[in-house]
């Protein structure tokens, strides 16, 4: 089977954010209502933050993996990483802050040579650490190998695609091998006391769909995973996150390619949910890039939709400026609020 | 393409609500009843549509297969769960067939010398 490249090394038109917004503006070409005026029939435009309980960075876009659906277009062609000054400018802007959790992604986000560093410093001010850990960069190279003991030390909430129970809906969404080294480096981190009981070590699992559907129930699913996992893997984990798949980046290139892109758009409008619109992830979340720019989610930063009404850059980061913008709105909002919502910790209603 | 041109057409699946147009009052106690039956009960929401799913086949619906090949992907299954709901329902339609078959043999017993 060939390796996916990312769309940048492809040259494919979507590598310009300006192209995905394009299709994804004309909402009356595909015959579905505009985002905006959705939420603004429940009184909730221009949508507002609630606070900032989440600091999430982007630390870098490069990945040992290229998966299928990725909304960060990420892979080990990209060279796109986080500089340890930048990371300064994180810490200074949450040092002293209500802020709780910082939530650490990529790419695969322990590939940025001061990854370490910043988990350390990141914790040393009492804050929660998130690592997005796509498993297998636990086995991609011994100098990784020991990682979980790393996340253990610092007590880091491992969070961790799989797709799903099987290789071979696993491996189409994620690249040939990768649920099998899945697998393995989900028994590592078992090994160091992630998911066992009395560890306070949590393990986290995000399920997404294979393909242009919606996830189910998260309740069901988390059962199904759990009972495969174990019966099968002796795995343990502590929650399912089941997260719909946001038509941005690869997931819309596949959707347009698969021909499925007016289908999924109607799926995601007919299934909208108010209580979802209410608790989206982005008003009370602030996502960092990789070079510091901030935006309202991450979905967002990789549309290149900088936050409005407030400073820009991490650098001038200015939590009561934040906390009175307006949140920049579009039709991929619609992935948020569908069914239950789906945020990057899963539901939302 | 007209709705003239076709018996079945993909974009009616959507309009299945709208059949209360016409008949309020028995479709929306239709719809109120058929919530209910694929809530989870004795059975779990998702054995239901692996059964709805076999029984699409069964009638040959192309509006409840392409419904309920969506919900079982969505309620988790894979992809041999949903092949062996047709198997079943192959099975259950290729067995009505045959055990037919012992009405056709008792005939030619009641025929033949």
């Amino acid at each position: 089977m060939s390796v996916l490249q990312s769309l940048k090394k492809r040259n494919h038109a979507f590598k310009e954010e300006s192209a995905q917004i394009e299709l994804l503006s004309d909402h009356q070409g595909i015959g579905i209502s505009s985002f905006q005026d959705k939420i603004d029939g429940l009184g909730l435009f221009p949508l507002t933050p609630t606070g900032i309980d989440v600091f999430q960075v982007n630390v870098g876009k490069m990945c040992n993996q290229v998966c299928k659906h990725c909304h960060v277009d990420a892979g080990p062609d990209r060279q796109e990483i986080m500089t340890r000054d930048t990371m300064q400018q994180c810490l200074d802007a949450i040092k002293g802050t209500d802020i709780k959790i910082v939530d650490l992604t990529g790419g695969a986000p322990e590939m940025n040579p001061d990854f370490r560093w910043f988990v350390e410093e990141i914790t040393a001010l009492g804050k929660s650490v998130i690592v997005r850990c796509n498993l297998t960069i636990i086995l991609a190279n011994p100098k990784y190998n020991d990682l979980p003991e790393f996340f253990k030390k610092h007590k880091v909430n491992v969070v961790s695609s799989l797709p799903y129970f099987t290789a071979k809906r696993t491996d189409a969404q994620r690249g040939d091998g990768v649920f099998e080294k899945s697998i393995k480096a989900l028994k590592m981190l078992n090994d160091a006391g992630y998911a066992l009981p009395d560890t306070g070590l949590q393990l986290d699992l995000v399920y997404n769909p294979t393909g242009a559907f919606l996830p189910g129930s998260q309740e069901d699913l988390e059962a199904e995973f759990r009972t495969r996992l174990r019966d099968k893997f002796q795995i343990e984990f502590n929650s399912l996150f089941a997260i719909t798949n946001i038509p941005v980046s690869r997931f819309l290139e596949y959707l347009v390619n698969s021909k499925n892109y007016e289908d999924y758009m109607n799926e995601l409008v007919n299934a909208f949910n108010p209580t979802a619109a209410k608790g989206v992830m982005c008003r009370n979340t602030i996502s960092v890039g990789w070079d510091g720019f901030l935006f309202d989610c991450d979905f967002n930063q990789m549309l290149d939709l900088k936050v409005q009404n407030a400073p820009t850059h991490v650098s001038e980061f200015n939590f009561e400026a934040l906390l009175k913008r307006e949140i920049i709105v579009n039709q991929h909002c619609f992935g948020c609020t569908a069914g239950a919502g789906s945020s990057c910790g899963g539901v939302t209603s | 393409m007209s709705t003239k041109d076709t018996y079945y057409n993909k974009e009616d699946l959507g309009k299945f609500g709208k059949i209360t147009d016409f008949q309020p009052e028995l479709g929306e106690k239709f719809f109120e009843y058929y919530g209910k039956v694929f809530e989870g009960g004795a059975l779990t929401k998702r054995e239901k549509a692996l059964i709805a799913l076999g029984v699409s086949h069964a009638i040959q619906c192309p509006y409840c297969i392409d419904a309920y090949t969506t919900a079982t992907l969505k309620l988790g299954c894979d992809e041999e769960q949903l092949m062996e709901a047709v198997h079943v329902a192959g099975a259950i339609r290729g067995g009505a067939t045959l055990v037919h078959g012992v009405q056709m043999m008792n005939q030619v017993k009641e025929k033949l010398m």
